[in-house]
């Protein structure tokens, strides 16, 4: 009996300290929301800057419900844990975001805490958000609060247990987010720090080229390094290989191309990327988009060794394929899988075709899709859908022998592959 | 990051989705053409299911583009990309295009003279096809529904800048359509008159409208009319936020 209650004290005990600790890790450079804040002036200059800022970061992107009014949220975000329903960005007193102060926004942007002291879940990108300025969010949440007032209440998260409770988000918090600054790194130009301050900060690139966990933490290095976008099955390419899509050997102006008109001539943006390029990317200064070329430019190769030509597939297989080939392909890709510049990407020495994760080669044959319709490239061509056209086996025969032709010698892809991808609905 | 409607999400568009997936579309079995800088080239991804030229596919579940007024073809890119109409497929397309770009592909299929099918012989019963014919032509005046002709013109046609003609539509596809209506499933920008409209009518009803319609034969020309003749005394009056500016004046 007094054994007993030795193992209870100790184990309450225990429980306590674990809950100190996780308190203590989720107040860590906490905002003091209560020391009051001279209101900020919204001079033009300000509010362009938060205007701009807002498309660095695609704000509008997640906080827009498809046909809604701008900024005005209701957006189901879905991730493996159930649904998050974004909010209301326009400054309507109730629903939205008018009355927060500097500091209420600030404190979001930095700790992913919410006015009234919830915490946020991560679908909000503070991991990557904890970045940006002081300064920089205090452009922002004027530019928000210029915008015309929407009352429109958020939908209640529809998490599954335990994934819904504050406790359960507070236990995450505690293991996988600490809040920071952007640290600039002395050792490297003012430009590459611009870059790196756009891609970790605002721009959230990690939040998809980034591998996450089981539990939708991304890993701690935010390593750019490529990840599988959950819930929409589109592989987001490394950004540091050069078997993915790293840029360490592009010409500076092909990257900034790609990032404002969505086509260059080495890849085009399709699938959530061309979403990126269209509300996001487009609009940023080539100033910005060079700095954010430089970073990428920079970054350090994996030290991960060239993937090993794959065995050829079985003949049948690629006789299938090249009749596929010739009857749909050839038209736009030509004989030779060279594509056409500016309309038709070729598909002969393509890193999206033979890169090893082959979600986006079935994503496009199955669902097509346009390039974004950017300033820079108006009238994007478009590649048609073949869902209803091609059974799982045909796409599978059809992309093995792309994978497998004009010099290309990636691993066959399989009707399984193709089936699994089908009847998970893509985008 | 994003999700969006899916294809089939409702019993209506779940059933059409099946039915089309049944009925292989004849996507790009054309011979293959040379590249060319066109609005053609530009819009495969869009004939690959609605035919050559956007004169439907076969199995009746890719609409007919061809010759449709453009603001009609328009709105409903739009309708799409806003959530307003659901068809998974329709929306990933048209997401990343802007508005201008739209406006040109629904001009160029507009601007398409392509000749129309004969229509499918009518399998329904006389008295089902005499109802259809009679809420097509007259309407019902004591329900306060208007006759189809009176906004889609005599002529059914459609007319010039938004409203669709209603013949060289299969019967299933109108069926659908209506359906969809029905269920609030596929919808206009509000306020949203065709909506208006279909809630005054039954399941039944406007299975014999669809039966009637898809039975009849083109006219001569088969263009969409210049405008609509000035509404009698009485008329229904609907509001429709897809025909800009403009109060139809609908006669029972």
């Amino acid at each position: 009996m007094k054994k007993l209650l030795i193992w209870l004290i100790t184990a309450g005990l225990l429980i306590a300290a674990v809950a100190v600790a996780v308190v203590w890790l989720n107040l860590r450079d906490e905002v003091d929301v209560r020391v009051p804040v001279a209101t900020i002036t919204p001079s033009d200059t300000r509010l362009a800057r938060g205007a701009y800022l807002a498309r660095a970061g695609n704000c509008m992107g997640c906080h827009t419900a498809r046909g809604g009014p701008t900024y005005a949220g209701g957006r189901g975000i879905a991730t493996p844990f159930g649904t998050v329903f974004s909010s209301n960005l326009t400054p309507d007193e109730k629903t939205g975001i008018g009355s927060w102060s500097p500091a209420h926004f600030w404190r979001a942007m930095h700790n992913g805490r919410s006015k009234d002291g919830r915490l946020l879940y991560p679908a909000f990108p503070y991991p990557n958000y904890t970045q940006v300025t002081r300064e920089d969010s205090d452009a922002l949440l004027a530019y928000l609060h210029s915008l015309p007032a929407v009352e429109q209440a958020r939908p209640p998260h529809a998490l599954r247990f335990p994934y819904d409770s504050q406790a359960a988000l507070a236990v995450w918090r505690a293991l996988y987010f600490k809040p920071g600054v952007y640290e600039a790194d002395t050792q490297r130009s003012a430009e590459w720090n611009r870059g790196a301050y756009l891609v970790r900060g605002l721009g959230h690139c990690a939040a998809c080229h980034t591998a996450r966990n089981a539990l939708g933490a991304s890993s701690g290095a935010l390593d750019l390094a490529g990840g599988l976008i959950p819930m929409q099955n589109w592989y987001a390419p490394s950004l540091s290989s050069p078997h993915e899509a790293g840029v360490g050997d592009w010409d500076r102006q092909h990257i900034v191309d790609l990032l404002k008109t969505g086509v260059s001539p080495r890849a085009s943006a399709t699938g959530p990327m061309a979403d990126v390029v269209l509300r996001s990317t487009q609009y940023l200064s080539d100033a910005d988009l060079g700095a954010v070329a430089q970073f990428l430019k920079e970054l350090a190769p994996p030290a991960t060794l060239a993937p090993q030509a794959a065995p050829a597939a079985p003949a049948s297989v690629l006789a299938r394929g090249t009749k596929l080939y010739e009857q749909h392909c050839t038209q736009c890709h030509g004989e030779q899988g060279r594509g056409v510049p500016q309309a038709y990407p070729a598909l002969a020495g393509n890193r999206a075709v033979t890169m090893p994760q082959t979600a986006n080669l079935v994503q496009i044959i199955l669902n097509g899709g346009y390039a974004p319709a950017t300033a820079g490239n108006p009238r994007p061509f478009g590649m048609p859908p073949f869902v209803l056209v091609l059974s799982d086996s045909e796409v599978a025969a059809v992309l093995t022998y792309i994978r497998q032709s004009w010099g290309n010698r990636a691993g066959v892809v399989t009707p399984l592959e193709v089936n699994r991808m089908r009847r998970n609905g893509g985008r | 990051m994003k999700i969006f409607p899916c294809v089939g999400r409702a019993p209506v568009s779940r059933w059409l989705t099946g039915l089309a997936l049944l009925a292989a579309s004849a996507a790009t079995s054309q011979a293959a053409a040379p590249f060319e800088d066109s609005i053609a080239q530009r819009t495969l991804a869009c004939t690959a299911c609605h035919g050559p030229q956007g004169r439907a596919a076969p199995d009746g579940y890719y609409p007919r583009l061809a010759g449709k007024p453009a603001g009609y073809l328009y709105n409903q890119l739009l309708n799409f990309r806003d959530g307003r109409r659901h068809y998974g497929l329709m929306t990933q397309l048209v997401e990343p295009l802007s508005d201008a770009y739209l406006m040109e592909i629904a001009q160029y299929f507009s601007s398409l003279k392509v000749p129309y099918p004969a229509p499918a012989p009518a399998t329904a019963s006389a008295e089902l096809l005499r109802q259809g014919r009679q809420l097509v032509l007259q309407g019902d005046a004591t329900r306060r529904v208007p006759a189809c002709v009176s906004c889609h013109g005599q002529a059914m046609t459609g007319v010039v800048p938004a409203t669709p003609g209603l013949l060289g539509l299969p019967r299933d596809y109108l069926n659908a359509q209506l359906g969809a209506w029905k269920t609030g499933q596929r919808r206009a920008q509000s306020p949203d008159c065709m909506k208006q409209v279909v809630e005054r009518l039954n399941l039944d009803e406007l299975n014999a409208v669809a039966s009637w319609l898809a039975a009849q034969a083109l006219p001569a020309d088969t263009r969409p009319a210049a405008s609509l003749p000035a509404p009698s005394p009485g008329a229904i009056t609907l509001t429709c936020a897809s025909v800009p500016a403009t109060v139809l004046k609908a006669r029972p």
